[in-house]
């Protein structure tokens, strides 16, 4: 179930029929990978429907997920969505990883590609996966009134069952596929005809997540876990800059290691093969003081700290334009001239590191001649990876075939355009000729690490004579994201790095006069999408920037907010159930309340945290995390919370202690003890709600992380006086900002 | 050099260099992936199994420590998932990318086995050798609190 591959050759179809409503998909892969596609796990066979469901004539149902798992669910609730609207008992669902197709399979909320990414699985497909269970659903319905003569009218149904109540027949699905004509053009589905909320049996009701029992046993398969026959091991030396690559190279104590079988050059760094992984990591430290490299690459000499320092006072200098209006509204400049009282700010954001807890790896076996090869590897964009592999071994993208598997922790680390450690292992077996597990140590993981970029933040905010805050303007410096991360999909968004910016603009606020622009830097520092992505170092600063407005007005932060959502009804009731649970107005003793809101990309969300300060060692703890969140249908309810729970901690870590530094371009941090990230000890109580409404279903993996750091700064600021200015809030900084 | 020691109650003989770590030897020459490899230095907890039924952090462990020693591993907790703690596991939804879980399935039944009745702090202290990326600690820390009631 969870390790997955192409589809095999040779099914044989009854037939299918393609497209929803209104559209025809483009079939450029040939219709057999459909049907194959739809029949891949074992013990599915049957008759495809269309690309997404297949039903045996013993009543299994099989469904496509075409999202990648990481621990967020999708492989559980895509197909839960078909299988509402096709109206399935769950229990007979088999649910069938998609092949890397995008033309099929590509979600059509984020530009139609394979691409698990942006929390849009659920958001992006939920439409067209309940039309195409419906579209099968109509296609039974219409066969069974053909085959008893009976009008369609007069036919429902049950869970997997065809039933006409006024003879009192059913037929189960399974018996209808032996007798079903499929049609060649699939029935037009109106909207209006899909379910009503009220009747959802699945949608909203918590099934177990399909994966789940593979969980506690040790059967889950992860890339690493992959074993071919005749496979042998890899390990890679990186250069410790990006872009750099080996000059000199003394390999004699690395090939001195028992079990080494060779050496290779590669363009970017010196690889092992070996007999065993740990003669693979020997070598690999043996090689430490054996290369020197060339200084290409643009980021030798970086600092991290020097550029925040320059960043920020760019961010500052006014007399530096902007190069990119990130978002627009009245005229911000003129209000904040016009304004009876000026507030304004600087606030800073530090590099950060993914930490899945799978290091990165990757299986490849290259045929001899290098002309083909088979990849496992655990992916978050899998025709990507598919594309990386093909490229380093400049062969046709259709000749790699690409077993895709779950995936050890994803957060963004495993979706970047270029996939390099896909690219690692086919370089490495196709030097070795044979089947090479190239994995990369944590140190490895580490130094080699994408990045959350750092940002330098200058706002401004105007109030008018009665308090009114009229104007707002963020002015952003920061490592570009989409360009280092995926520049395809940065030039198809017009050149807009949305990973950095979003979350700067205020869409549910009524502020009438808002500018934020982008000062972007290019520093050679590999950045990446990391969960939360911009909104996260965003809302960071505009909420505890919002909260140095409202003490400056001597109001509320949470009647505060709740005036400026004066047009957003439900992000008020969000805020207001948050400040309920937390008991809001009370005073504490030696700890004190913060609050935050946020809408992140249509989900609304707001957080409450209870802190307090150790004066002598500068350490916050968060003691309560509140949080409560409307993200329109929650498909599986608990799940919700579970991600929220999750990403609340996640949240925390970035907040008070995930930070890297970069020294002459290298990475300063190692491993998890100096990389610090939250344990269970560190843990508040953390209190989830879910606000269930009829809305359209939006993102619940990434949305919780950006809610924390402004909830926890804007307590800290309650409890101490003092306003923290970056993050992470590390004891350092609060001690030396408490004085 | 060959080191024999039991592993699941089988009798196993590794030909591997005395220095080997453990874990590599359970993954990658017995086959049993089930113990995950997370930071190398026994700081995350994801490789931990039980030698002579206490927990160890088995990439920390040299193959040699282990000759004439019992070690088991999540594939030997239960054939069937049966576990009290596998079962509470499930029944509290605990796993989100999965990976951790092994090892730390393997703390609680640790903990649980020296202490059938733990209180919240001793949860606490067990597990935070750990580390959950996705963050499921609280869901760990009700499914231990479920597997001391239930069993």
């Amino acid at each position: 179930m969870n390790q997955m591959s192409c589809p095999r050759t040779g099914f044989s179809r009854r037939g299918f029929m393609i497209g929803i409503a209104g559209m025809t998909f483009a079939i450029a892969a040939g219709e057999e990978w459909f049907a194959n596609a739809a029949t891949e796990a074992p013990g599915a066979a049957g008759t495809a429907f269309n690309p997404w469901v297949s039903i045996a004539t013993t009543g299994a149902i099989s469904i496509i997920s075409p999202a990648t798992e990481m621990g967020q669910g999708s492989l559980t609730s895509l197909p839960l969505i078909v299988a509402e609207e096709l109206d399935a008992d769950w229990s007979k669902v088999v649910v069938v990883p998609a092949p890397p197709i995008d033309k099929i399979y590509g979600n059509p909320g984020f530009g139609g590609v394979m691409h698990t990414a942006s929390s849009a699985a659920v958001t992006g497909f939920f439409t067209d996966l309940r039309t195409f269970g419906a579209q099968v659903r109509a296609v039974l319905l219409d066969n069974v009134a053909k085959q008893w003569n009976v009008s369609l009218a007069e036919l429902s149904t049950e869970p997997s069952v065809v039933v006409h109540a006024k003879s009192g027949r059913r037929i189960g699905y399974g018996d209808i596929v032996a007798f079903a004509e499929i049609p060649a053009v699939a029935p037009d589905i109106q909207p209006e005809s899909l379910k009503k909320t009220s009747d959802f049996r699945l949608i909203g009701h918590d099934v177990m997540r399909i994966e789940l029992p593979t969980k506690v046993n040790g059967s889950a398969t992860y890339a690493i876990d992959v074993q071919v026959p005749g496979m042998i091991y890899g390990a890679v030396l990186r250069s410790p800059v990006e872009g750099g690559a080996p000059d000199t190279l003394d390999d004699a104590a690395a090939k001195a290691v028992a079990g080494v079988i060779d050496v290779v050059r590669l363009p970017y760094g010196i690889g092992v093969l070996a007999q065993t992984p740990w003669a693979a990591f020997d070598a690999q430290s043996a090689l430490e003081s054996g290369v020197t490299w060339q200084r290409s690459g643009k980021a030798w000499g970086f600092d991290s700290d020097e550029a925040l320092d320059a960043f920020a006072a760019d961010a500052r200098n006014l007399n530096m334009p902007t190069s990119v209006d990130w978002f627009k509204q009245g005229d911000a400049e003129a209000a904040l001239t016009q304004a009876a009282t000026g507030i304004e700010a600087e606030y800073r954001c530090h590099y950060a590191y993914h930490a899945q807890m799978e290091p990165l790896n990757t299986v490849a076996s290259v045929s001899a001649a290098g002309d083909a090869a088979e990849v496992w590897c655990g992916t978050q964009y899998p025709t990507a990876a598919q594309a990386a592999a093909a490229r380093a071994l400049n062969i046709p993208a259709e000749k790699v075939k690409l077993n895709y598997t779950l995936l050890g922790g994803g957060f963004g680390r495993r979706g970047d355009y270029d996939q390099e450690f896909v690219v690692d292992a086919v370089l490495m077996s196709k030097s070795a000729r044979r089947p090479v597990k190239v994995m990369w140590t944590r140190e490895d993981d580490v130094h080699n690490g994408h990045f959350r970029p750092i940002t330098a933040h200058y706002l401004r905010a105007g109030l008018d004579a009665s308090g009114k805050l009229i104007a707002y303007n963020q002015r952003v410096v920061g490592d570009r994201v989409l360009p280092f991360e995926d520049p395809p999909r940065f030039h198809g968004n017009h050149d807009r790095d949305y990973l950095l910016m979003n979350g700067v603009e205020l869409a549910s606020y009524d502020i009438p006069n808002q500018y934020g622009g982008q000062i972007p830097r290019d520093t050679g520092i590999r950045t990446c999408p990391l969960r939360g992505i911009g909104f996260t170092a965003n809302k960071f600063v505009v909420e505890a920037f919002l909260d140095e407005v409202a003490l400056k007005r001597g109001a509320d932060p949470v009647e505060f907010r709740l005036q400026l959502l004066r047009n957003t009804p439900r992000g008020q009731k969000v805020l207001q159930r948050v400040a309920e649970m937390a008991d809001w107005s009370r005073k504490r003793d030696n700890t004190a309340l913060g609050c935050a809101f946020i809408d992140y990309n249509d989900t609304l969300i707001s957080g409450v945290a209870e802190v307090s300060v150790d004066h002598s060692t500068g350490e916050i703890k968060v003691q309560n995390f509140w949080c409560v969140v409307d993200c329109g249908i929650a498909v599986q309810p608990d799940n919700v919370v579970a991600q929220f729970e999750g990403g609340i901690v996640y949240g925390l870590g970035l907040a008070l202690t995930e930070e890297i530094s970069i020294r002459d371009g290298a990475v300063q941090q190692n491993n998890f003890y100096d990389y610090r990230v939250m344990r269970m000890n560190d843990l508040p109580e953390i209190h989830v709600e879910v606000i269930p409404t009829d809305n359209h279903p939006t993102g619940v993996g990434q949305m919780p992380v950006p809610i924390v750091a402004p909830a926890v700064n804007n307590a800290v600021a309650q409890l101490t006086g003092v306003r923290l200015r970056e993050s992470p809030m590390t004891p350092d900084r609060v001690k030396k900002a408490l004085g | 050099m060959a080191f024999q020691f039991t592993v699941n109650g089988a009798t196993v003989s590794v030909d591997a260099p005395a220095a080997t770590p453990l874990l590599w030897v359970i993954r990658e020459e017995l086959k049993l992936t089930g113990t995950k490899f997370g930071c190398g230095v026994g700081l995350c907890g994801a490789c931990v199994v039980h030698i002579d039924s206490k927990r160890a952090f088995s990439c920390q462990m040299q193959v040699s420590n282990v000759a004439g020693r019992q070690v088991t591993t999540i594939e030997g907790l239960s054939p069937d998932s049966s576990h009290p703690v596998q079962r509470a596991w499930l029944a509290e939804r605990v796993p989100q990318c999965g990976y951790c879980q092994s090892g730390q399935i393997m703390s609680a039944v640790d903990l649980l086995q020296r202490k059938p009745h733990p209180t919240r702090a001793e949860i606490v202290e067990q597990m935070s050798g750990h580390i959950c990326r996705c963050g499921t600690y609280r869901r760990i820390l009700r499914a231990i609190e479920r597997a001391s009631r239930e069993s």
